[in-house]
């Protein structure tokens, strides 16, 4: 019963949230436009955007070593929560039934098992960080915070729920999904989408300052 | 009448702070995980350790006012009573992080991972702290200096005449005042007036050399700009249409910007910006035009320079300015093996004067803290002559050496070329 509500009004539920928060979110920063640049440009603003959307995906030259901890725990993370969210055979599943009406092949349970670990181990490390360095400390607030532990309990609860394939686990992750997409549009979890158009404007502008950023 | 706001209006910085939050600002707030990589990038966060310095908790006043009054989650919270908001003193508290810590170098916005560009929203920030009053008192009579006199040092026109005199009788040649259809505009910042002017003689035997057509003009000779440091739009804007005027009234094709950083961003790039056109007229830095004089042809030098120096980038004019080649090109005509600091061009470190610091006396003994990220650059590459491209730079970076009993000299690189100067004419201009 918990399952089927679960997986059915509460799953749309949040989907429609989700989606409607993240239109809002996004029209919220689109709607206050920029201003026009009157300056005579060195050069065209779209592919130092572009540029820029990919190369701040590594660090600056000269500045790895104040980013490496930073950037292996990022990764770590990254990389585990999208092979789980897109390659555990349970979810992938989920999208062709529930989704897309198409699905593709599954991790293999070696696979699975290695990028929860991965995912695990980056957002961990990332947590301590925030919890232990000056300057985190400093600059983190109750959202930085609660996006974490949501997703770690969404992420551990996952897999409980794949590994020991009880109907009440998987309800309790559908549950902590379905709040996580709730909290979503809402949180710091909104630089999934917003990082393309940080990147971009800031790209944009340097290129046509006739900086590689 | 533009005035600099000296008493405290913490309604009206609450209101322009409000307006600064354009799309740019609301996506950069938006995409901040607050992973402090930016704290990595900033010397003043380097040389002291104060999480505080930490470049995007400097603009923390403008994200919550972001939060509260920009985003639903925000509005929805304020409507049932939660949160507060910001006060007086929040205003009050950060003043020193808006200024004090920050020279809008930029720095931090080339490793923010999801590409904010912070000094850009510290800029945004000044312009509500200047608006309420909540700004240091030098750069508030900077500003006035510069609006009531037309110079943040107070300089005059009777002044630079003299000045004028001296370059004249040392060099035996002309300096071309209001010259009307010249093709270039030179303008020039107090302190080279001041503090160096060898610059200016050196622009005139260069230009002498070069066969440049070029005047300075007796209504607009001064190119800093205070409004862009203190954060005041309607200041920038009065000085820089002073500018403008005299520029597209002598009909001249270019307007040079000097060795100063500010300036560079204030006449290049803010400019055409804050009057709300494009300029009837191109704008080069200095460094630009002798690069492209010495492609041409038209600037040759002799000898070598047999110190060991480098070169300091200022971040105004390479980072954020996008003249990054040139002063190397220039620098390697006289210096053909110089070296480079590690960290260099657009990753370079600021000599930590920049974005108004430098005029703000509370600020000197944090400016003399950070200085030392420049002092450990110098001392790894054991040099004894420091080149720099900005009068700002020049004399920070003297102040700094000075202070620690550092044996370096520091040059002007439009000042090096000059001591190398063929004389002669060379080929004939395109």
């Amino acid at each position: 019963m918990f399952l089927e509500f679960v997986e059915g009004p509460l799953w749309y539920g949040s989907v429609v949230i989700f989606l409607i928060g993240v239109a809002i979110r996004l029209i919220e920063v689109f709607a206050k436009g920029t201003r026009p640049d009157f300056a005579a440009a060195r050069g065209l603003g779209w592919p130092g955007a572009m540029r820029t959307l990919v190369s701040r995906s590594w660090t600056a030259k000269g500045f790895t070593k104040g980013a490496t901890f930073h950037l292996v725990a990022g990764y770590l993370f990254h990389i585990g929560l999208f092979v789980l969210l897109l390659f555990a055979a349970p979810h992938v599943v989920f999208i062709e039934e529930r989704i897309l009406g198409f699905g593709w092949t599954p991790a293999p349970h070696w696979l699975f098992i290695l990028a929860a670990e991965l995912a695990f181990a980056g957002l961990m490390l990332l947590w301590l960080r925030r919890a232990m360095h000056p300057v985190l400390r400093r600059i983190s607030t109750f959202d930085d915070h609660a996006g974490a532990i949501l997703t770690f309990v969404v992420m551990l609860t996952g897999c409980m729920a794949l590994l020991m394939s009880h109907d009440s686990l998987r309800a309790i992750h559908m549950l902590t999904v379905c709040l996580l997409l709730i909290y979503f549009p809402f949180s710091r979890l909104m630089h999934a989408f917003t990082f393309v158009i940080s990147r971009s404007y800031t790209g944009a502008a340097m290129a046509r300052k006739g900086v590689r950023a | 009448m533009v005035a600099v706001q000296t008493e405290h209006d913490f309604e009206r910085g609450i209101a322009v702070l409000s307006q600064q939050i354009d799309a740019k600002v609301a996506a950069y707030f938006s995409s901040c995980v607050h992973c402090g990589l930016c704290a990595e990038a900033c010397l003043f966060y380097t040389e002291t350790g104060d999480a505080r310095y930490t470049p995007i908790y400097k603009v923390e006043p403008m994200r919550r006012l972001w939060q509260r009054e920009h985003t639903f989650w925000g509005r929805l919270g304020k409507a049932l009573g939660f949160g507060r908001d910001l006060t007086e003193e929040d205003f009050a508290n950060w003043q020193e992080m808006t200024y004090d810590s920050c020279t809008l170098c930029g720095r931090c916005s080339m490793v923010c991972p999801v590409g904010n560009d912070i000094a850009y929203m510290i800029r945004r920030q000044r312009e509500a702290f200047a608006a309420s009053g909540y700004s240091p008192e030098g750069l508030q009579a900077a500003s006035t200096r510069a609006l009531e006199i037309g110079s943040p040092m107070g300089l005059t026109l009777k002044a630079l005449e003299a000045q004028i005199v001296h370059v004249e009788r040392a060099t035996g040649l002309t300096v071309p005042l209001d010259v009307q259809g010249a093709d270039y505009m030179a303008l020039l910042s107090s302190m080279e007036v001041i503090n160096f002017p060898e610059y200016i003689e050196s622009l005139v035997r260069i230009f002498d050399a070069a066969g440049v057509s070029w005047t300075l003009s007796r209504k607009a000779f001064e190119a800093t700009n205070s409004g862009i440091q203190i954060g005041d739009s309607n200041i920038a804007r009065e000085l820089v249409g002073r500018v403008v005027d005299a520029a597209e009234g002598l009909g001249v094709k270019y307007v040079i910007s000097p060795e100063c950083g500010h300036a560079f961003t204030a006449i290049r790039w803010d400019g055409p910006n804050l009057i709300g056109r494009p300029y009837r007229f191109g704008v080069v830095h200095i460094l630009e035009l002798l690069d492209q004089l010495r492609v041409g042809g038209r600037l040759q030098t002799e000898g070598l320079d047999d110190r060991r120096l480098t070169y300091h980038d200022p971040c105004q004019i390479a980072r954020r300015g996008g003249v990054l080649n040139q002063p190397r090109n220039l620098l390697r005509m006289v210096a053909p093996d110089y070296p480079d600091m590690a960290d260099t061009g657009r990753m370079n470190w600021c000599c930590g004067g920049g974005g108004g610091v430098s005029a703000n006396e509370g600020a000197e003994a944090l400016r003399l803290q950070a200085f030392k990220r420049k002092k450990r650059q110098l001392e790894a590459l054991g040099v004894d002559t420091l080149v720099t491209a900005c009068a700002n730079c020049r004399i920070v970076i003297e102040e700094g050496l000075e202070h620690y009993e550092m044996d370096i000299q520091v040059a002007g690189l439009t000042e090096l070329l000059a001591e190398h100067l063929v004389t002669k004419p060379g080929p004939s201009p395109e």
